[in-house]
C-alpha cells in the first residue's frame, strides 16, 4: 500500500506526468470549444433553415387566402393535416376558434410573436418541441406552420454526446499516456541517479547506464559519462601525483633528518654539528628545488603566467646553454656537439623559459649520457652517483670534508682515458611549419611503452631513482613547449633518446 | 648598514632582522606599506628590503613612489611570486634585485653586500686587482704577479664579477643571474663547474688561493686574511 502510494506520489511529481496533465487540459478545453461553437453553429443553420422553409410555406398559403379565399386556406390546411410528418398546423378563426389544422390549441409560446419554439402534444401524446411561425391572414385569421424540433433536438444531442466522450477518450488516453511515459523516463532517470548516487559514494569507475537509443537522455548520460572519465583521469592524476610527491619527499626528508640527528650524536661537537647544519641546509635546499619545480608547471599549466613574449634568438640561446653545461659535459666524459642552421631562427617567446626548457634537456641528456661508475685503474673510486646525489656536479663532490667555512677546492676529472667520448648533440631545425630544438643523448634511451609516462609529473623510471633530480624536468619542458604553443615530442636515437621541442614560427603567432 | 625592513610577516621579519644584526647591519622593521614609505622617505637607510605584498600598500607601490620622489636608495624585493614576469614587474618599479621566498639567509646577505656596494660607480673603474691579481677590463688582459692569464669571454666576465664584488660572498643565483641573465634552475650545479675552471687557470700555479668556496653560500675572491 505504502509501496503503491510512493508510486503514485513519485508518479504525480514526475515532470513528465505534469506535462501530460497540462497537455490533456489545454487539449480538453480546446476540444470543449470547438465541439461548443460547432454545436451551436448547427443548431443555428438547421434553425434557419427550417425557419426559411416556414416562411416560404407561409408565403404561399398568403397568395392562396388572397385568390382563392380563406375557405381554400382551410382546405388545404386539413389536407396536410391528414398527412403524416407533412407538418403541424393551426388556423384560427377571428372569433378565436380553430377551423383547422392538426394542433389542438394555439401555443402559448407564439402568443405575441411572429414564430419561435413552442412545446405541443397530438392526441395526448408525449410534449414535444416545435418551431413554428405566425401568419396573420386576412380579417383577423391567424395561421401558425409548424415543423417538429425533435430530430434537431436528437442531432444537437448526438452531438453534444460526442464531444463528451471525445473528450473523457481525450483526457483518459492523455494520462494514461502520461503516466506511461513518465513511468519509462521516470525509470531511466532513476537508473541514473542510482548511479550517480554510487559514484558519490565513491565508486568513480561507475558510469551512467546509457540505453542505446540516441534521445536526450543518452546524450546527457553520455556527456556525463565522458565528464565521468575526464575527473577520473584528473583525480588519478592528482592521486599519482601525491603519491609521488610524497615518495620523492620522503627521501630528501629523511635525509635531512638523519643528517641532523646524526651530527647531534656526532662526539666531535661543534665541528660535527656545523657539517651536520650544511648538509641539512643542502637537503632543504633540494626540497625547496622540487617544491618551486612543481609549482612553475602549475603555473604554467594554469596559463597563469602573463605572455610576456619578446622576440628570442633561438641560436644564440642554444649556444648559450651549450656554453653553460659544455664543462659539465667534459667532466662527464661527453662532447657537446651543436648542429645548428648557421642562418638566425627565432622565435616568440619567454627567454627564461625557454632557456629553463634547453637546460633541463641539456641537463638530462648529460645525466642519462654519463657511464656508470667503475673503478680507475689507478684506484680512486669514481664519483659515484650518490656522491652526485648531494645536488653537486662530481668535480667538487668531495669538498665537504674540510668542515671549515672556507674551503678549498681541486678540479679533478672523472674521464675516462680509454673510453670513446660519447656525444650529446643538439640540434636547431627550420622546418616550414615550425621550428624544432633536437637534443639527442647517449644513454639508456627510454622504451616506447614508456614515453608518455616520463612527460608526467614526478615520474622517473625506476633506474633513474638513483639519479639526481626532481622527476620534474621532462614536464616542466612539456609545459613550456604547451605555453608556447609547441609540443614535446619523444623518439629514438639509436641508441639513446632523441628529445624534439617543437615551436610555431613566429610569425604564425 | 642601516637597513629598512618592510614586512608583514612578523616571524620572518624577526628571523632576518636577527640574522641582519648578526652580521653587523642595523635594521629597523615596518610592518605595513604605508608605514614602510613614511619609514623610508624620513630616515637614512643603505638599503630597503621590501616584500611585494603588503598591507594597505604594496611593495612594488612603495618603491615606484619612492623612485618618484627621487629617492635612489638601493631596494631589495622579497617575493612568493617567483615567475620570471613577476621579477621583470618588480625591476622595472625600480627594485634593483628581486629574490624568491624561501631563500636562503647567506644569499640575502650576499645581495645585500653587492647592492650596497652597487652605488659607488664601480662602472668607471676600469682596473680590479686583488692581491696580485689584476683584470684590466678596457684591454681585456688578465695577469698574475704578472703573468698573463689566457680567459674565455665567459670566465672574464666570471672573473670581473667575483673581482667587482671582491671580499664579499657571491652566491650561485647570483653568478648565474649577472654573468649569464639567466634566472633560472639549471638543475645540476653547473655553476661550480665553471668557477672550478676559472679557478684552475688564476690559482692552480700559484701558492696563495683567491677564489675561496664559502660553503653553503658561494664564492668569494679575496686576497688571503681579511
Amino acid at each position: 500500500m505504502t509501496a503503491l502510494s510512493d508510486t503514485v506520489r513519485r508518479l504525480v511529481s514526475s515532470t513528465v506526468f505534469r506535462f501530460a496533465i497540462l497537455l490533456v487540459a489545454l487539449v480538453s478545453f480546446v476540444v470543449l470549444a470547438v465541439s461548443a461553437y460547432f454545436l451551436s453553429q448547427t443548431t443555428r443553420s438547421l434553425t434557419e433553415q427550417s425557419v426559411a422553409m416556414l416562411r416560404a410555406e407561409a408565403n404561399v398559403f398568403v397568395r392562396q387566402a388572397q385568390r382563392g379565399g380563406l375557405q381554400s386556406v382551410a382546405d388545404t390546411v386539413a389536407l396536410r393535416s391528414e398527412v403524416p410528418d407533412a407538418g403541424l398546423y393551426y388556423l384560427e378563426r377571428n372569433d378565436g376558434v380553430r377551423s383547422a389544422g392538426n394542433l389542438e390549441r394555439f401555443p402559448e409560446e407564439l402568443e405575441r410573436t411572429s414564430g419561435g419554439v413552442f412545446s405541443y402534444s397530438l392526441r395526448g401524446g408525449p410534449t414535444q418541441l416545435a418551431a413554428g411561425v405566425v401568419v396573420p391572414l386576412s380579417q383577423g385569421v391567424r395561421l401558425v406552420i409548424a415543423r417538429d424540433a425533435g430530430q434537431q433536438l436528437a442531432l444537437a444531442h448526438q452531438l453534444r454526446r460526442t464531444a463528451l466522450i471525445g473528450f473523457f477518450l481525450l483526457a483518459l488516453s492523455g494520462l494514461v499516456a502520461g503516466a506511461v511515459l513518465s513511468r519509462l523516463i521516470l525509470r531511466r532517470v532513476e537508473a541514473m541517479r542510482a548511479a550517480s548516487q554510487r559514484i558519490l559514494s565513491g565508486d568513480l569507475s561507475e558510469r551512467l547506464p546509457e540505453s542505446g537509443t540516441q534521445d536526450e537522455l543518452d546524450r546527457l548520460g553520455r556527456s556525463l559519462n565522458e565528464m565521468l572519465t575526464r575527473i577520473d583521469q584528473l583525480m588519478g592524476g592528482l592521486r599519482d601525483v601525491s603519491e609521488n610527491i610524497a615518495h620523492d619527499l620522503k627521501t630528501p626528508l629523511n635525509r635531512l633528518r638523519n643528517t641532523a640527528e646524526a651530527a647531534l650524536a656526532d662526539p666531535r661537537g661543534a665541528v660535527a654539528h656545523r657539517e651536520g647544519l650544511e648538509r641539512t641546509i643542502d637537503a632543504a635546499d633540494e626540497i625547496i628545488q622540487t617544491f618551486n619545480a612543481l609549482l612553475l608547471i602549475a603555473k604554467l599549466e594554469a596559463g597563469a603566467l602573463e605572455r610576456s613574449r619578446e622576440p628570442i634568438d633561438l641560436n644564440a640561446l642554444v649556444r648559450d646553454v651549450l656554453e653553460l653545461y659544455e664543462p659539465v659535459a667534459e667532466d662527464a666524459g661527453l662532447k657537446l656537439v651543436a648542429d645548428v642552421e648557421p642562418h638566425g631562427v627565432s622565435i616568440l617567446g619567454n627567454r627564461q623559459l625557454v632557456g629553463q626548457a634547453l637546460a633541463n634537456l641539456v641537463d638530462n641528456a648529460i645525466k642519462y649520457s654519463k657511464k656508470p661508475v667503475r673503478k680507475l685503474a689507478a684506484g680512486r673510486e669514481a664519483v659515484s652517483s650518490e656522491a652526485a646525489d648531494a645536488g653537486h656536479v662530481p668535480t667538487n663532490a668531495h669538498d665537504g670534508g674540510a668542515g671549515a667555512g672556507v674551503v678549498h677546492e681541486q678540479a679533478t676529472s672523472a674521464v675516462d682515458p680509454g673510453r670513446p667520448i660519447d656525444e650529446v648533440r643538439i640540434g636547431l631545425i627550420d622546418h616550414a611549419d615550425g621550428i624544432e630544438v633536437r637534443v639527442d643523448d647517449a644513454g639508456p634511451g627510454i622504451s616506447i611503452e614508456d614515453r608518455g609516462r616520463v612527460l608526467e609529473r614526478f615520474v622517473r623510471l625506476e633506474k633513474s631513482r638513483t639519479l639526481p633530480g626532481t622527476g620534474l624536468g621532462l614536464s616542466l619542458v612539456a609545459a613550456v613547449a604547451r605555453l608556447h604553443d609547441g609540443h614535446l615530442e619523444l623518439g629514438d636515437n639509436n641508441p639513446g633518446l632523441r628529445v624534439a621541442l617543437f615551436f610555431p614560427k613566429s610569425d604564425t603567432l | 648598514m642601516r637597513v629598512l625592513l618592510i614586512e608583514d610577516n612578523a616571524e620572518a621579519a624577526s628571523f632576518l632582522q636577527k640574522a641582519l644584526k648578526e652580521n653587523g647591519h642595523t635594521c629597523e622593521w615596518a610592518e605595513d606599506g604605508e608605514v614602510g614609505l613614511q619609514l623610508a622617505r624620513d630616515g637614512d637607510y643603505d638599503i630597503l628590503i621590501v616584500d611585494r605584498m603588503l598591507p594597505k600598500l604594496d611593495g612594488l607601490s612603495l618603491i615606484k613612489s619612492l623612485r618618484n620622489e627621487g629617492s635612489r636608495v638601493p631596494a631589495l624585493i622579497l617575493s612568493a611570486l617567483g615567475e620570471v614576469d613577476d621579477r621583470v614587474k618588480g625591476l622595472k618599479a625600480g627594485g634593483d634585485d628581486y629574490l624568491t621566498k624561501p631563500y636562503a639567509s647567506t644569499e640575502l646577505l650576499a645581495r645585500i653586500e653587492a647592492l650596497t656596494r652597487r652605488v659607488v660607480p664601480e662602472e668607471q673603474i676600469t682596473r680590479l686587482s686583488v692581491g696580485d691579481l689584476v683584470l684590466d677590463r678596457l684591454s681585456h688582459r688578465v695577469t698574475r704577479a704578472g703573468e698573463l692569464i689566457l680567459l674565455q669571454p665567459r670566465e672574464f666576465r666570471l672573473l670581473e664579477y667575483l673581482m667587482k664584488h671582491a671580499g664579499q660572498v657571491v652566491t650561485r643565483t647570483m653568478l648565474l643571474e649577472n654573468v649569464w641573465d639567466y634566472h633560472f634552475d639549471p638543475q645540476t650545479n653547473v655553476i661550480d663547474v665553471h668557477v672550478s675552471r676559472l679557478r684552475a687557470k688564476i690559482d692552480k700555479s700559484f701558492d696563495k688561493p683567491l677564489l675561496h668556496t664559502v660553503r653553503g653560500a658561494g664564492y668569494m675572491i679575496r686576497d688571503g686574511v681579511e
